[in-house]
């Protein structure tokens, strides 16, 4: 299950090339990958500079993977994160999920996004024309995380 | 009680400070929630950037904690807004 925070660009065909190798077990590969968008409420984005928390940021999401991997019969999950500057069209975050069947690999992969989303210690701040500015979180990603919470997957 | 704190994003950059280490806690500081309050006795930019009024989270030893959480020796406070990546 690696977990890789890093300031390196990833290659996707690569990464799940490596996280299926020699498996035949493995029916369904789910990935996620989030970008740099160059537009954020309303603003012209030029740059993104992520921060972390080093030490907790893996602690975080290597404990968001075991959830996951006990909620669902999941055989290898990658979760790789970037930080650092950033520019629109960059890729951010890399979430990719092998398992048997799609409802697994689906589902384990959007409940490790929703909560690296909120648990996992990163914050963006971006560069606009009217000058620097952090990210706020959001309400929507707080509401994605908690329906894994209420209900059942 | 020696504890080391750490900042993180706007709070580090209201405050100026990343980490700092604390040698001796003061007395009756048993939570991570009551060094938050001392540190608001700080002086205005500590109020205002700490205060009870702001969404921060926290975290002890790396994992993210109420603020009812009880400090042990040597551990690692930190203090930060809502998280945003991915």
């Amino acid at each position: 299950m690696p977990i890789r925070v890093q300031t390196e660009d990833f290659d996707l065909s690569e990464e799940v090339r490596r996280l299926r190798a020699n498996d035949l077990r493995v029916g369904a590969i789910a990935t996620f990958v989030g970008t740099v968008r160059d537009l954020n409420d309303g603003k012209d984005v030029s740059r993104m500079t992520l921060e972390h928390y080093p030490g907790m940021t893996e602690k975080a999401l290597e404990s968001i993977v075991a959830q996951a991997c006990e909620r669902w019969r999941v055989f290898d999950a990658l979760v790789i994160h970037r930080y650092g500057e950033l520019g629109p069209g960059d890729q951010i975050v890399l979430v990719a999920v092998t398992s048997a069947h799609r409802g697994d690999a689906f589902a384990a992969c959007e409940f490790i996004m929703d909560f690296l989303k909120t648990e996992a210690p990163f914050w963006k701040k971006e560069a606009t024309p009217q000058g620097e500015r952090w990210v706020d979180a959001r309400e929507t990603d707080t509401a994605a995380r908690e329906r894994w919470v209420v209900g059942e997957p | 009680m020696q504890i080391d704190l750490r900042f993180f994003a706007s709070v580090r950059e209201a405050l100026n400070v990343a980490e700092e280490r604390v040698d001796t806690v003061p007395a009756g500081i048993a939570t991570v929630g009551d060094v938050r309050e001392w540190l608001c006795t700080r002086g205005p930019v500590w109020a205002e950037t700490l205060g009870p009024q702001r969404p921060l989270r926290m975290a002890l030893n790396h994992t993210m904690v109420p603020a009812s959480t009880l400090l042990t020796e040597g551990c690692e406070v930190a203090f930060f807004p809502p998280v945003t990546g991915g």
